[in-house]
């Protein structure tokens, strides 16, 4: 392994580790607010147990997600110290504005996780607000400088240098909105949907527990609003990406040749050598929608770009088929959670079938396995620029031998922590009350 | 005075700032560790629940002073992290262990094998963090980064692998851990865990005059440039002056039990140390070659940069007083 791709393992593996921690950092304080604002609206102690427990399970994945994007933002300087010489003072101000928001959410942090007997439970609530507030905005600022390495704007380019910096425009980059946007949707997606499945897989045995029951309301409601209004930014995502990264649009297709009226691929495999993607379902035209809005649009073929412009298609062309894919699953479960749920004769039995409550644990990876595959498509559909366009990554890395040791040092490291991750919210889920109605003890303090 | 300037000066803040309240959690490892004695349980308690609520946010001014870096300095944060990749990879991975640990001890099962593993795992990164970010800062003041065009010279250990860098590592541990026993003296309720912590403060507060001294003399060939600015400038007597005053008083209210009184002495003599040397180095971001203005961003970058970090700041410290009126003020 050459130390180029030594570093870009790191750095992938690193963000594929903490983006999940992350996720679930975005959409969690949503869910723990929702269930502690019905238990101060209802005083129903069923669902201060329940803001009270995710709140654990959420301590845990706080604390990971914390240390494993501070780990991130030092080896932007690590790995890429010439991206980062060149780059910072142009998009280290989402960066700042990240720092406090990460602030205020670490803060607030604090004060819910700790202080369920120290402050008054409006006050409670607040800090709740406040971490759920936070936690979006320090997700939308980081994802706005990678939308800067995406469609860089907010500078001129004379002699190679950056001249004319303009931090602001460089925030208000092209992919700036639909890609925050995209990826807001998906953490709140990806973590109702996990969570609903765990209290899915929990109501299987007891299928009247009142817990599980309105645990599983909570998440698949924030869950589902994400999964059913995802597609349309992802569509508004597409767009942006045919007018700023037309070869990363052809490589999410597999699309070699030129067409006018081009055709949306579903599955094949892309040949690179012979520039052709085999066995794909095509429907016709879909794709010049789907990119430009107008069926007879010419949509460019990787086949017209230099060969040396051009990321793997193979990897991004299979990671954007199991992201669609993974959508559109959870789009059509939420659509039908919905359709149950809404009957208005069946509102209490809507949980009460085996293969609704089997599809949700099925489907509890998916938003998940979605956003692993979408971050694989914008990153690696962007190579080989690190800044599109601009730097090459090759350029980019660190002149320091030898870094296969980093990345096989924090592979392991990460390894080990998602199995004490996992171990850790196992055993809190096995811990869950497993009696209709929760017992005293459990009601108590978290902590 | 120049824009690059007032935003390295809230650097340096951010950094002192990181080392009196994120620099306390690491010493509270550190005493976790040298938890002994009849009331080890009751110590590392009184550790634990000091920590636990804050650690995340203190721990929130590091990345304040990285994201200050490399906005505003971006050559300056290039050329650490190339000449410095290596005691900072290892830096991270204490930072991570330490923060996981200690929060995997709360969540694990509360039996004592397992407490005990996930203790030692927490209260050895406490240690070694410290020391590395010590190194760290210590090779930046050394003088030996040295960098040509942009180009890192000087090659990947020789600026932090030598005696001046450990023994500021050493001495950055000794200071975390001095400030972590006197803020836990006040936050003792009972009195015999006070004198645990006071017997505490007090060893580490020896050690830190012993390190403070190989520091100095060890930067004689170690950071001679440093050396010069600390012992030589006009103010540098004033500051001494003052540094002394507070560490004395620090023992003087230490050993006569006020321990309220010992805690600002405690900081303010934390605080001088670094504003010693951030004075000592000034102009120089990294000794000899980048100065603050040569490593600077264009000033629309500083403007708005700063426009940021008080907007931020008066949402911060608000937010902030609150958490610690929460959870410190008895």
């Amino acid at each position: 392994m050459d130390d180029l791709l030594a570093a870009r393992s790191q750095m992938a593996m690193s963000l594929a580790f903490h983006i999940i921690f992350a996720a679930i950092g975005i959409a969690m304080p949503l869910l723990m607010i929702i269930a502690e604002w019905k238990w101060l609206r209802s005083k129903d102690e069923i669902y201060l147990t329940l803001a009270q427990r995710w709140a654990k399970g959420a301590a845990i994945l706080f604390a990971v997600g914390a240390v494993s994007g501070t780990v991130l933002s030092f080896e932007l300087g690590l790995l890429w110290p010439v991206f980062m010489g060149y780059a910072g003072s142009i998009i280290g101000m989402p960066f700042s504005l990240e720092g406090f928001a990460f602030f205020t959410e670490a803060i607030f942090l604090g004060i819910y996780l700790y202080g369920w007997k120290r402050v008054p439970p409006r006050a409670h609530l607040f800090a709740g607000v406040m971490v759920a507030v936070s936690g979006a905005l320090s997700g939308i600022f980081v994802v706005i400088a990678n939308a800067w390495m995406n469609a860089p704007t907010g500078f001129r380019l004379v002699d190679g240098k950056p001249v004319d910096i303009d931090p602001i425009a460089a925030m208000l980059n092209p992919a700036a909105f639909s890609q925050t946007l995209h990826m807001t949707l998906a953490a709140y997606a990806a973590t109702g949907f996990a969570v609903a499945g765990i209290h899915a897989f929990m109501l299987r045995r007891d299928a009247h527990n009142r817990f599980h029951r309105a645990a599983l309301a909570i998440a698949l409601l924030v869950g589902g609003a994400g999964a059913i209004l995802q597609p349309l930014s992802g569509d508004s995502l597409a767009k942006s990406v045919a007018r700023t990264q037309p070869v990363k649009l052809a490589a999410f297709e597999g699309h070699f040749h030129t067409e006018q009226g081009a055709a949306f691929r579903i599955g094949g495999i892309p040949d690179e050598a012979a520039g052709e993607t085999h066995y794909a379902i095509e429907i016709p035209y879909l794709l010049s929608v789907l990119a430009y809005g107008d069926p007879n649009a010419v949509v460019k073929g990787l086949n017209d770009f230099p060969a040396t412009d051009r990321p793997p298609v193979a990897i991004v062309h299979i990671a954007f088929q199991i992201m669609v894919g993974c959508g559109v699953a959870m789009m059509l479960v939420a659509l039908w959670a919905a359709w149950r749920y809404l009957r208005g004769r069946r509102k209490q039995k809507w949980l009460e079938s085996k293969w609704f409550l089997r599809l949700l644990i099925i489907a509890a990876p998916l938003g998940l396995i979605a956003i692993e595959t979408g971050w694989v498509v914008t990153e690696v559909g962007r190579q080989p620029w690190i800044i599109n366009g601009v730097m090459r990554t090759s350029e980019a890395v660190t002149p320091m031998p030898g870094l296969i040791v980093p990345f096989l040092t924090f592979t392991a490291l990460y390894i080990f922590l998602a199995a004490i991750t996992v171990f850790l919210l196992l055993r809190q889920v096995a811990a869950s009350p497993r009696d209709p109605e929760p017992r005293p003890q459990e009601a108590r303090v978290a902590a | 005075m120049p824009l690059e300037t007032i935003v390295a000066g809230v650097m340096v803040g951010a950094l002192v700032l990181y080392a009196l309240l994120g620099g306390a959690d690491y010493g509270g490892g550190v005493w976790d560790l040298f938890a002994f004695g009849p009331r080890s349980r009751e110590q590392r308690k009184l550790i634990a629940e000091a920590i636990s609520p804050v650690w995340e946010a203190n721990h929130v001014w590091l990345i304040l002073v990285v994201v200050i870096l490399f906005t505003a300095f971006p050559p300056a944060f290039a050329a650490i992290a190339t000449a410095l990749h290596i005691p900072i990879t290892l830096l991270l991975i204490g930072i991570v262990l330490r923060g996981t640990a200690f929060t995997f001890r709360t969540y694990d099962v509360q039996r004592d094998d397992v407490q005990r593993r996930w203790s030692l795992v927490f209260s050895i990164a406490s240690i070694i963090t410290p020391i590395l970010l010590g190194t760290t800062l210590g090779a930046i003041a050394s003088g030996t980064i040295r960098v040509d065009n942009g180009a890192v010279t000087g090659g990947f250990f020789r600026s932090w692998l030598a005696p001046f860098p450990l023994a500021v590592g050493f001495f950055a541990l000794a200071l975390f851990a001095f400030l972590a026993a006197v803020y836990l003296t006040v936050e003792a309720r009972e009195r015999k865990l006070q004198e645990d912590f006071r017997m505490r403060a007090i060893i580490s507060g020896v050690a830190v005059g012993l390190l403070a001294l190989t520091v100095f003399i060890l930067a004689k060939t170690g950071a001679p440039t440093v050396r010069a600015g600390i012992s030589r400038s006009w103010w540098a007597l004033g500051l001494h002056m003052l540094t002394a005053i507070f560490a004395i008083g620090a023992f003087v209210t230490l050993w006569t039990r006020r321990y309220s009184v010992a805690r600002v002495c405690a900081a303010a003599q934390v605080t001088l140390i670094l504003l010693g040397w951030a004075f000592a180095q000034f102009p120089h971001l990294i000794e000899p070659d980048l100065t603050i203005s040569s490593a600077a961003a264009p000033p629309v970058t500083l403007e708005l940069l700063l426009g940021a970090l008080a907007a931020g700041a008066i949402l911060l410290f608000p937010s902030y007083y609150y958490l610690f009126r929460i959870f410190k003020a008895e």
